[in-house]
C-alpha cells in the first residue's frame, strides 16, 4: 500500500529525515518510535502533504501513485488520513458542518454523488456509537474548548466517518488519560480491516498494550534505525531511546 | 497560491450588465431650480418642497466630512444627475405591466425565484418594494398588508397619501443638519421606501427592497422610514446591487427607523453593489446614514448587516436608546477585497433607565483593502443601570491589507456597565491545513473558516438572507488568501 524510499525533507533548510524507508502493506499496523526530534511528526507531515516541508529527494508511492504529486486535498481524498497531535479549533464550524463538507468533497472527487441528508445521519450515528464519542461534541464547532481527549476522540470521529485506508495516528496517546487512551484504542481497533493499514506515531510502549502493531520502527535523528516485532517496543520501554543512540553511534 | 489569486480576481463582476430603457433624466447639477425639478416631477406638496429647500440651503454651508479612514477623489457634486426615472407608460399595478427589459434585469439579479413563486400562485412571504433609479416601481403584496393595516409603499406614495405620518416623522431621527450627506439627501431625494406597523401589529411576512443604481452617472438618494407603533413588530429586509460602471457612483441614503412602546424593529442588509475591478478603478461610494430610535419603554432595535460591495463604505447604523428598558443591537459583518474600503460600524446612544446594547462587528480584509471599525458606546447621565457589551474581531486575509478598530466610549452615568472585547487575528495556514487534510480544498476551506467566523452574526439573518450572505461571502473571497 505505501512504499516510501530513501526520503529526505527538510523545513527552513534544515534537514529533518535523513533517508527513509519503509514498506505497509494493507491490513498492518506499524508503530513508529522514537525521542523528541527524531522526526516522527516530521514524517507524518510530509506523508499529509504540508507545504512549508520540502522533500529533498526520495519517493513515496502510495497504492500506486506518486504521491507527492499530490495536493494534501487529493491525498485526503485518495484516503490518507492524518489524526492530528494537535487538532486544530475552527471557530463557528459545527463539526457536522465540516465532515458533511469534506464527505461531499472526497466523493465528489471519486465522482460520487453527495451522500442524502438522511443516509449522512445514518452513518454519523453509526460512527458515533462505534467511537464511543458525545453527541453533544459532535454538533459542536470543531474542537473549540474541547478538552485534549475530546480532540483526540474527535480526531478518531472524523476518521471513522472519512474511512480512509491509510491513518496516520500522530501521537494520539500524548495528554489522554487511561480510560481515554482505552476507548481512542477501541475506535482504533474497530476501524480496523484487511484493506487499511495504520501508522501509529508514539513515544510510548503504553498505547501500544491496545494498538498492537504487527511491525515497530524505530526512528533516530531522521533515519529508521531499527525495525522489528511488537517486542521491540517493549525493549525500548525498558531499555530507553538511549540504547538505540548507543547503537546508532557504534554503527557510525 | 498566486495564479489561482489571479484567475479569481480577473473574473467579471457577476451583476455586472447595463439594462436599456428610456430615462427622464434632469440635466448634471445640483441647485434650487434642480431640486424644484425634482419636486415638480413628483408632484410633490408645497412643504416638501420647502423642507428640500431648506436642506439644500444648509447643505452648501457644509463640508464633506474627511474623518472616516478612507481616502478617494471628492465627487463633483455639480457632475451628477440627480433625477431619473424610467418613463412610465403607464401606471404599473403589478410586475406584470413592468418593462420585460427590467424584469430581465430582475431575473439577472437572481429575483426570478421570488418572482416565479409569485408568478406560479405560491405564497411567498416576503413582500418586495422594488427601485430602480430612484422611482419605486412596483410594490406588491399591498393589499395582504393593508388588511393588516400596515403600510408599505414607496416614499413618493407616502408623501401623497400619508403626509401627516411623513410630516411627523421624517427628519424625527436623522435631521437634515445632521451630516453633509444626510443633508444632501434631505434635498435631493427621488424615492424609498415608507412603512408604518399599526399598534398590537406583527407584520406576518419579512418586507424587502431590492435598490437598483442603474443609469450611469446617476447618484442615488434614497429614503427609508419605518416606523413600529406600539407593541408591533416588523423585519426588514434590505438587499442591494449595482451594475459595473467605470466612474464611480455616489450613493447617499438616509435611513430613519421608529419604534414606539414594546415594539421591535429588525433591520437587514446585504449589501453586494459593484466594487470596483481589481486595480480599484470604479465601483460605488457608499454613504449611508442609517439610524433608528428607541422612542417609547421596552422598545428594540435590532441593525444586521453584510457588507461585502462598494468602493468606499460610510456607514454607521445607530440607536437611539430614550424609552427606559430599551434595547439596541448591532451585528455587522464587513468584507473588503482588493482595493476596497470601508470605515463602519455603529453609535448606540444611551439615554433611558436600564437600557442595553449589543455590538458584535467582525470584519474581513482581504487584497490591499482597508477595513476599519468605528464605534460609539455614549451612556448619557440619565441612563441608570445601562448596560453595553461590544465584541469587534477582524480578521486579516493578506499581509497587504488593514484591520483598524476605532471604539469611542463616553460614560456620564457612573452605575453602567460598558464591555469592549477586540480581536485581530490572520486566517490560520493551520486551520487551512487541518481542512484539506479532511479533503477540503483551499477555496471550500476558507468558505468554511470565515462563515464560521462570521456566525454569530449570519445568524441573526432572516433564513433565506442567511444563505445568500453565506454565498456572497465565498464568492467576494475567492482566491483571496495570500
Amino acid at each position: 500500500m505505501l512504499s516510501i524510499k530513501n526520503l529526505h525533507a527538510s523545513i527552513d533548510g534544515k534537514e529533518i529525515l535523513r533517508g527513509i524507508n519503509l514498506e505497509i502493506k494493507a491490513g498492518e499496523v506499524h508503530a513508529i518510535m522514537g525521542p523528541n526530534g527524531s522526526g516522527k511528526s516530521t514524517l507524518s507531515a510530509v506523508l499529509a502533504g504540508r507545504s512549508e516541508y520540502e522533500v529533498t529527494e526520495g519517493e513515496i508511492i502510495y497504492n500506486g501513485i506518486n504521491l507527492l504529486e499530490l495536493e494534501a486535498e487529493d491525498r485526503a481524498r485518495e484516503g490518507i488520513f492524518l489524526a492530528f497531535q494537535y487538532p486544530i479549533e475552527i471557530p463557528g464550524v459545527s463539526n457536522i458542518n465540516f465532515l458533511k463538507t469534506a464527505i461531499g468533497e472526497i466523493r465528489a472527487y471519486k465522482g460520487l454523488e453527495p451522500l442524502a441528508a438522511k443516509e449522512f445521519l445514518t452513518l454519523m450515528k453509526e460512527k458515533q456509537k462505534l467511537v464511543e464519542i458525545d453527541k453533544a461534541l459532535i454538533s459542536r464547532s470543531i474542537n473549540e474548548g474541547f478538552s485534549g481527549g475530546e480532540k483526540k476522540r474527535n480526531e478518531i470521529f472524523q476518521m471513522a466517518m472519512l474511512e480512509p485506508k491509510l491513518s496516520i495516528l500522530d501521537e494520539t496517546d500524548s495528554g489522554l488519560d487511561i480510560d481515554a487512551l482505552r476507548i481512542v484504542a477501541n475506535g482504533v481497533n474497530k476501524l480496523k480491516s484487511k484493506d487499511n493499514a495504520t501508522i501509529v506515531i508514539t513515544h510510548y510502549q503504553r498505547l501500544l498494550d491496545y494498538i498492537i502493531p504487527d511491525v515497530v520502527h524505530v526512528l533516530y535523528n531522521g533515519k529508521i534505525v531499527k525495525t522489528g516485532p511488537k517486542e521491540l517496543a517493549l525493549e525500548l520501554e525498558e531499555k530507553g531511546y538511549d540504547f538505540i543512540k548507543e547503537v546508532e553511534e557504534v554503527e557510525a | 497560491m498566486n495564479e489561482v489569486l489571479e484567475q479569481k480576481l480577473s473574473t467579471e463582476y457577476k451583476y455586472g450588465f447595463v439594462t436599456d430603457f428610456e430615462a427622464d433624466n434632469a440635466p448634471k447639477g445640483l441647485n434650487e431650480d434642480i431640486i424644484r425639478f425634482i419636486s415638480a416631477k413628483k408632484k410633490e406638496p408645497e412643504w416638501m418642497l420647502d423642507y428640500r429647500l431648506t436642506a439644500f440651503r444648509h447643505w452648501i454651508t457644509m463640508k464633506e466630512p474627511d474623518w472616516a479612514h478612507v481616502s478617494y477623489q471628492k465627487p463633483d457634486f455639480q457632475d451628477i444627475i440627480y433625477y431619473s426615472a424610467p418613463k412610465p407608460k403607464k401606471v404599473l399595478n403589478s410586475l406584470d405591466e413592468v418593462d420585460p427589459e427590467l424584469l430581465k434585469t430582475f431575473q439577472k439579479l437572481g429575483i426570478s425565484i421570488l418572482e416565479q413563486e409569485r408568478l406560479t400562485g405560491v405564497e411567498s412571504r416576503i413582500a418586495l418594494d422594488i427601485i430602480v433609479d430612484s422611482v419605486s416601481v412596483s410594490t406588491t403584496y399591498k393589499e395582504t398588508l393593508a388588511e393588516k393595516g400596515i403600510i408599505f409603499c414607496s416614499f413618493g406614495e407616502a408623501i401623497q397619501e400619508h403626509p401627516e405620518l411623513v410630516q411627523k416623522y421624517m427628519s424625527s431621527v436623522v435631521p437634515y443638519t445632521d451630516n453633509f450627506y444626510a443633508a444632501l439627501n434631505s434635498a435631493v431625494f427621488t424615492d424609498g421606501t415608507f412603512c408604518y406597523i399599526p399598534k398590537g401589529v406583527r407584520c406576518p411576512m419579512e418586507l424587502s427592497t431590492y435598490f437598483r443604481i442603474e443609469a450611469a452617472g446617476t447618484g442615488q438618494f434614497e429614503r427609508t422610514l419605518i416606523i413600529a407603533d406600539e407593541d408591533s413588530y416588523v423585519s426588514y429586509l434590505e438587499g442591494c446591487t449595482a451594475p459595473m460602471r467605470d466612474e464611480n457612483q455616489l450613493h447617499a441614503a438616509v435611513v430613519e427607523l421608529v419604534a414606539h412602546k414594546d415594539a421591535q424593529i429588525k433591520y437587514s442588509t446585504v449589501q453586494n453593489w459593484y466594487p470596483g475591478d481589481k486595480d480599484g478603478k470604479g465601483g460605488i461610494f457608499n454613504f449611508v446614514t442609517k439610524r433608528g430610535i428607541c422612542l417609547e419603554e421596552n422598545s428594540k432595535i435590532s441593525w444586521t448587516q453584510v457588507e461585502t460591495g462598494s468602493a468606499i463604505t460610510w456607514k454607521y447604523p445607530s440607536v437611539i436608546l430614550k424609552g427606559d428598558n430599551s434595547i439596541g443591537e448591532f451585528y455587522s459583518v464587513a468584507l473588503t477585497n482588493n482595493y476596497q474600503q470601508a470605515d463602519t460600524g455603529t453609535k448606540m446612544i444611551h439615554i433611558g433607565k436600564n437600557t442595553k446594547s449589543t455590538i458584535i462587528s467582525k470584519g474581513i480584509s482581504a487584497g490591499y483593502s482597508n477595513n476599519s471599525y468605528r464605534g460609539l458606546v455614549r451612556i448619557g447621565k440619565g441612563a441608570d443601570n445601562a448596560r453595553n457589551f461590544s465584541q469587534c474581531d477582524s480578521l486579516l486575509m493578506t499581509d497587504q491589507c488593514g484591520a483598524h478598530t476605532f471604539p469611542y466610549i463616553e460614560i456620564k452615568n457612573n452605575t453602567a456597565i460598558v464591555e469592549h472585547e477586540a480581536t485581530t487575528s490572520k486566517i490560520g495556514e493551520d486551520q487551512l491545513f487541518y481542512c484539506k487534510q479532511r479533503g477540503i480544498d483551499n477555496e471550500k476551506a476558507i468558505g468554511l473558516i470565515v462563515n464560521g467566523y462570521c456566525k454569530d452574526v449570519l445568524s441573526q439573518l432572516p433564513m433565506e438572507f442567511a444563505v445568500e450572505a453565506q454565498k456572497l461571502l465565498e464568492v467576494s473571497l475567492e482566491g483571496s488568501v495570500g
